[in-house]
């Protein structure tokens, strides 16, 4: 008898391991190298894409509410896909759309944009990718949703975004 | 055309493996001799498949053929010779191949091996492996095959995680990995024991072997992988507690346990249902550990699959394994015949029961701090980190009685012996550390949790071990090992205690005073090589007697676009010092961090002799 609990006592904590993993599996994390949160360096300075000026990118994160970097550039192919989800986020009154144009021309990134539409409320270039990579980019599109008060990366899009990552900022800015 | 090779031999590999499944399930009922010629035959052609079809990935990434997909994502022409034909395994689909043929290569030599063994014992477990083989086979083909084509061929790869192209991480992964996958043999060896009934001395005395090498594999694989954490992330330390980390602990700590009950269950015919579950742990704590770095689960260095299908699979998987084992255990617990004879409280077999529980105990810790935060997430929602603090605060205060337990354990006689025997050189010995360590202690100030007993007990379990160096008893093998276990505790102390750190900005021309010494900033250096551009910085150390040049890197590599940083490490037998350095931004400023570790390479020795000890202990036939 006392065999038998046993028995059963491990089977169901074995079960009961097993959901947990299951469900557990469906939050897949990303790795992203060196996310040390509180040392995102959002201290530097970039050229904005439409003007001569130059730009801390924590000034651009001095509201409330949130702030949606989007790393792109008019060559990357996946761009053109997630651009419509990023125009559809562009009437979000909570969030803040910042482009950062990577390793891009300048003139075909304008081209892009007026071919497409702009969804950002301010674009800074990143001619030389270095900036990207400080944020600790893998490549294009990629896209941060930050928390402006506290600067905290709150979740990272690897790739172009798609229904499950729209729902998903439409759902953490609300 | 030699991708599609590759792919078919996997699938001739897959009907092999379901046809011997079949045979020796057919054969439990009419007890036939199976073993025979046929089914050996069968084992060679089905490894030579999975040799071939690893040979030609291993092909396929040397002759950058972008119509592979494995390939295409982690490759890329400008890629060294060396580091494409480590791409072979540094991925998803190309590790799993290797797993697999390791997991073949085993069968087939366990195979040979067990000649003289019991037809049904040989026969289940054969059985048992082979349902791992098909486990793992229909895994590669069904969600990451590694022989997926791509069309239109592209020109050109993705190029291989930079952080990755590192000679000490090339061989980490096969290392590893033999490790691991020893496990399976023991798994399926254990569940062919127990069924056939014949956990026995001699049963102990062949599994043996295979427990020694897998424990000796795992050992230099985390050795390896520590190594490169260590030189490549520029964190400068050697063990962070990592999930992925404590996943290879995990294996190991149940595989030492594992290893003093075999040598038990042979010397003593005790133990049986120790060895048994153990096996059964062992095994699937590896397979758990594929688990959580294959499936994303964990966020962590490792995890590059991110694809959820692949988790669910091995899931599933590894839960039937255990299901079924579980089951067996306790069907067939009746045929583990118990042991007659009497041990008493005093005697080696209780010095063996005692290390048991303190592995297990450990196992539990490191378990508990990896798997708990994936559930308090699901259930809870709520994200909690587990950090070094939580495994320092429950690990070190058992650690020292483990320390005092293993300094007396090897001398303790089998069955019985004394109480009284303790002599007055244990005595003397434990006097002299304890007053080298109040003395170090208070000389330093160290202060941190129960210091001066660790101190105490590392080092009077350091003498102990080198004074029996000189003893009668003439296991060399076990000397050795538990020598390198004690200078590793002692090393890991004393790196930790004594380790200076100096972090700042710098620019070119900048000195900087550190203790008594000058850190100075002469000049940056911009070479371009293969597959990356390089800038070399030049530091030198001056202190009153000598100055120490270093050079650290950055790499920026092109393919993917990546930044790493190579530390500059000069190493004596004293002291490491570690030197590296960072851009911050394009104004010229440069973080530099220096920092002393001592006694570093101690720890990578004292690894080195513990796995030497299993080596040894390997080569003699009667331990």
């Amino acid at each position: 008898m006392s065999k038998n609990i046993k028995l059963i006592s491990i089977v169901l904590f074995a079960l009961f391991s097993f959901f947990i993993l299951l469900k557990g599996l469906d939050k897949s994390n990303i790795y992203s190298p060196e996310i040390k949160e509180s040392n995102v360096d959002f201290n530097f300075k970039a050229k904005y894409l439409f003007s001569e000026e130059e730009v801390f990118i924590n000034e651009l994160l001095n509201n409330e509410g949130m702030s949606l970097i989007n790393i792109w550039a008019s060559w990357c192919s996946p761009c053109r896909d997630e651009h419509a989800y990023l125009l559809n986020l562009k009437s979000l009154n909570k969030l803040s759309i910042i482009g950062i144009n990577y390793k891009d021309d300048e003139k075909n990134a304008k081209q892009f944009l007026s071919e497409l539409g702009n969804p950002y409320t301010n674009i800074i270039t990143d001619p030389k990718g270095i900036n990207s990579i400080e944020f600790g980019a893998f490549g294009v599109p990629e896209s941060y949703l930050i928390e402006n008060k506290s600067k905290l990366i709150i979740q990272k899009f690897i790739g172009p975004l798609d229904d499950k990552a729209f729902a998903k900022i439409i759902n953490i800015v609300q | 055309m030699v991708n599609q090779l590759g792919n078919y031999s996997l699938y001739i590999a897959l009907l092999i493996s379901i046809f011997i499944i079949i045979k020796t399930s057919l054969s439990f009922r009419n007890s036939s001799n199976v073993l025979s010629g046929n089914i050996f035959s069968l084992i060679s052609v089905q490894s030579l498949m999975v040799i071939i079809s690893f040979l030609t990935l291993i092909y396929a990434f040397v002759t950058s053929d972008f119509s592979n997909e494995t390939v295409y994502n982690n490759s890329h022409t400008t890629k060294p010779l060396f580091y494409k034909i480590s791409g072979t395994w540094g991925n998803h689909e190309g590790s799993l191949l290797l797993w697999l043929l390791v997991l073949t290569i085993f069968l087939f030599l366990f195979t040979i091996d067990s000649k003289n063994l019991s037809q049904r014992y040989r026969t289940l477990t054969l059985f048992f492996q082979e349902i791992i083989i098909f486990g793992f086979l229909l895994f590669i083909l069904y969600t990451s095959n590694p022989f997926a084509n791509i069309f239109p061929i592209p020109p050109e790869g993705t190029g291989l995680n930079p952080i990755l192209q590192d000679p000490a991480l090339a061989i980490h992964p096969p290392i590893l990995y033999l490790g691991y996958v020893g496990t399976s043999i023991i798994f399926s060896s254990a569940l062919g024991a127990i069924i056939s009934g014949s956990v026995n001395k001699s049963w102990a005395s062949h599994i043996k072997r295979w427990v020694l090498i897998s424990w000796v594999f795992l050992s230099i694989g985390i050795l390896l992988g520590s190594i490169w954490a260590y030189y490549e992330l520029g964190w400068g330390g050697f063990w962070f507690w990592d999930p992925v980390e404590n996943v290879s602990l995990m294996p190991w700590l149940c595989l030492t346990a594992l290893l003093h009950t075999v040598f038990t269950l042979e010397k003593r015919g005790t133990f049986q249902s120790w060895a048994i579950i153990l096996s059964i742990t062992t095994f699937s704590l590896s397979m758990s550990g594929t688990f959580l770095v294959r499936s994303g689960i964990l966020n962590s260095i490792h995890t590059f699959a991110n694809d959820p299908s692949r988790g669910v699979f091995i899931l599933c998987f590894l839960f039937v394994l255990i299901l079924i084992s579980i089951f067996i255990y306790f069907f067939y617990q009746k045929t583990i015949t118990v042991s007659s004879t009497k041990t008493f409280l005093v005697s080696k077999e209780t010095a063996v029961l005692v290390n048991n529980l303190f592995m297990m105990f450990f196992l539990s810790v490191v378990l508990i701090g990896t798997v708990y935060p994936i559930f308090l997430e699901v259930i809870n929602n709520e994200k909690i980190s587990i950090g070094p603090p939580f495994y320092h605060k429950l690990i070190i205060p058992f650690l020292i009685p483990f320390l005092f337990f293993m300094a007396i354990g090897p001398n303790i006689k089998w069955i019985k012996d004394k109480m009284g025997k303790i002599n007055l050189k244990d005595i003397f010995i434990f006097i002299i550390s304890i007053i080298i360590s109040y003395i170090f202690v208070n000389k330093f100030g160290v202060s941190y949790l129960l210091s001066l007993p660790l101190f105490i007990f590392s080092l009077f379990l350091f003498f102990v071990t080198i004074r029996d160096f000189f003893g009668k008893n003439i296991n060399i093998s076990q000397k050795i090992s538990h020598f390198g276990f004690s200078l590793l505790i002692l090393s890991i102390l004393l790196n930790g205690v004594l380790a200076k750190e100096h972090s700042s900005n710098m620019r070119v021309g900048d000195e900087i005073k550190f203790l008594d010494k000058i850190i100075q900033f002469q000049n940056i250096e911009v070479i371009k090589k293969q597959n990356y551009q390089t800038l070399i910085g030049k530091f030198s150390i001056v202190d009153k007697n000598n100055s120490l040049s270093l050079k650290p890197e950055i790499r920026i590599y092109d393919q993917p676009e990546t930044i790493t940083s190579e530390a500059d490490i000069s190493s004596t037998i004293f002291a490491d010092n570690f030197l590296v350095f960072n851009i911050i931004k394009n104004d010229g400023f440069y973080n530099v961090r220096y920092q002393i570790k001592p006694f570093m390479i101690w720890i990578w020795i004292s690894v080195l002799l513990i796995s030497l000890g299993g080596i040894l202990s390997l080569k003699k036939k009667n331990v």
